[in-house]
């Protein structure tokens, strides 16, 4: 009886917390039912077919600009999960003057919004002749992908024993030593989360790419955001419904590899 | 030994040589341009001018500025009624189901917003779902114009930044500590009162930080009025996107970005006055 009576006070609570999860859930599952229907306009159901993603399959410019993302998502997380990854370690491990500064500068450029990046790196690459392209997307990705790569591994970093590093140093370990025996073996699940959400930030970035790409080099986010200008067409249902199923995999993997020990 | 120098030396020069070439230098960049001349031949050139600025206070982009404003602000404020008790009540809850319910808050966090755009507007478009079952309800006749409006505009910006404003105030709610909370209910403070002088105070970093990362976005989030307003919306960020790509006016596009990253470090200082240095731990979540 008391049970039934406590669960009765948590109701209001249980339902506002459905409410909010159904806004985030249900425009996705909608869209993700209707990719399947065999209707073209129609809301209503026909009956399932997998007709779109034939037609998605078929796309040639489609598969170009999904091997350009690939491309482009895979050299650029690497490169973020480098540079980012050592800037952790860095942060983490030595004192060094204008580190106050690039901790500061690291959230400032999480905070700050894509267009102003996307401004910003559009008239460098100007002003140094950069094609808008491939190397202009790349540099702009990579840059936009290091500060959650520093957030992800700093976090994790700040959670070893720092005693571990002092045992490592009293026994004469280096700092190579430290750095490839210790924290390599250790962090290695926070640098891979951190690649994995910069394959993400970048397989789904549409601001700061809309300003530094060119004609020749199309990708995939840009691509659905002309194809949804363009107007509704079923076939888009598709597509995002790939999309979000790829992108949601990647997250939930990299949360899982950032939250084992906790 | 000489690997240890090359490592420390190496790392902080590289991370240094990135975030100034790709990040300090293009935003100085964009505050020098904000002070050239525009041309149609060169998109940028001197002399130096603060025209931009100058025509800048025109009541036209006033309007632009005041709408950005006031829709940014509103959704904002939306995001924060709504994110508030939400975060509360999954940061207190006690269940095998808690790390789930966190991670269905990260993933709209990560994925493409854009598609999430998208799918409202299969939500909200007239052969769409709301429509749809309000007709077959018997409740409307004709289709309600629920899409290309200023309300659509609005549903977009707090579906698409709502995560950003619970995900901090979650990791803020999560340290708070418990028996403050307590101790305030045992010494006689009502529900309110412990609410509005323990709980509030305690959660303002993680209030700031929620409405950095939700006003400063809507703003700027230039798809979301082009597609769910339908064009008819124009706040800064398609401003900004017009004049850099559409009109070519490159000065008059930076001034307007310097205008706005001013309001960014505005914030900031009043988010830095308020926190003194536990930023990190806000975004880390």
């Amino acid at each position: 009886m008391s049970s039934l009576l406590h669960s009765l006070r948590r109701l209001p609570t249980i339902s506002y917390v459905s409410a909010i999860l159904i806004f985030f859930y249900l425009p996705i599952f909608v869209l993700i039912t209707y990719s399947f229907n065999q209707a073209q306009y129609s809301l209503l159901w026909h009956g399932f077919s997998w007709h779109w993603y034939q037609n998605l399959w078929a796309d040639r410019d489609l598969w170009v600009a999904a091997g350009h993302s690939l491309l482009l998502g895979v050299t650029a997380a690497t490169i973020a999960m480098t540079i980012g990854g050592l800037a952790a370690i860095t942060l983490h491990r030595y004192l060094f003057s204008g580190k106050q500064l690039l901790h500061a500068l690291v959230f400032v450029l999480i905070l700050s919004p894509d267009i102003v990046m996307g401004i910003a790196l559009l008239i460098l690459f100007s002003l140094i002749n950069i094609p808008l392209g491939f190397w202009s997307l790349l540099l702009a990705h990579i840059t936009f992908c290091i500060p959650f790569v520093v957030v992800t591994v700093y976090s994790r970093i700040v959670s070893f024993d720092p005693d571990i590093f002092e045992a490592a140093t009293d026994l004469g370990a280096t700092d190579m030593i430290i750095f490839t025996r210790i924290i390599l073996p250790l962090l290695w699940p926070a640098l891979f989360a951190g690649w994995l959400l910069s394959f993400t930030l970048s397989l789904d970035d549409v601001i700061i790419s809309y300003f530094v790409s060119g004609p020749g080099f199309d990708i995939l986010p840009l691509r659905i955001y002309s194809m949804v200008r363009a107007g509704v067409k079923p076939e888009i249902n598709a597509l995002c419904s790939v999309m979000f199923a790829v992108t949601v995999a990647l997250v939930v993997l990299s949360q899982l590899l950032i939250r084992k020990k906790k | 030994m000489k690997s240890d120098h090359l490592l420390k030396h190496g790392s902080i020069t590289l991370i240094w040589f990135w975030l100034l070439a790709f990040a300090l230098i293009p935003f100085g960049l964009v505050t020098i341009a904000s002070f050239l001349s525009h041309s149609d031949s060169h998109l940028i050139q001197l002399p130096f001018t603060l025209s931009n600025y100058v025509q800048l206070n025109n009541i036209v982009y006033l309007k632009i500025f005041e709408e950005s404003f006031y829709v940014a602000g509103g959704c904002t404020l939306l995001c924060l009624v709504l994110g508030y008790p939400f975060a509360y009540i999954i940061a207190r809850l006690q269940t095998r189901f808690r790390s789930l319910l966190i991670l269905l808050i990260i993933i709209p966090f990560w994925t493409s917003s854009l598609i999430r755009s998208y799918a409202m507007i299969t939500l909200l478009k007239p052969e769409g779902l709301i429509n749809s079952t309000l007709r077959w309800l018997h409740i409307i006749s004709q289709p309600l114009p629920l899409l290309f409006n200023d309300t659509a505009v609005m549903i977009g910006l707090v579906y698409n930044l709502l995560p950003f404003m619970v995900l901090p105030l979650l990791t803020n709610i999560e340290r708070l500590d418990g028996r403050l909370v307590d101790a305030a209910r045992d010494l006689g403070a009502n529900r309110f009162t412990t609410f509005r002088k323990v709980i509030l105070p305690l959660t303002l970093p993680g209030i700031l930080a929620g409405c950095i990362l939700v006003f400063l976005p809507a703003m700027t989030i230039f798809y979301i009025p082009d597609l769910l307003g339908g064009s008819k919306t124009i706040l800064l960020g398609n401003l900004i996107q017009n004049q850099f790509l559409v009109a070519q006016n490159w000065p008059l596009g930076s001034a307007i970005s310097v205008i706005f990253t001013l309001l960014l470090i505005v914030l900031l200082v009043i988010y830095w006055a308020n926190m003194r240095g536990r930023m990190q731990e806000e975004l880390s979540a």
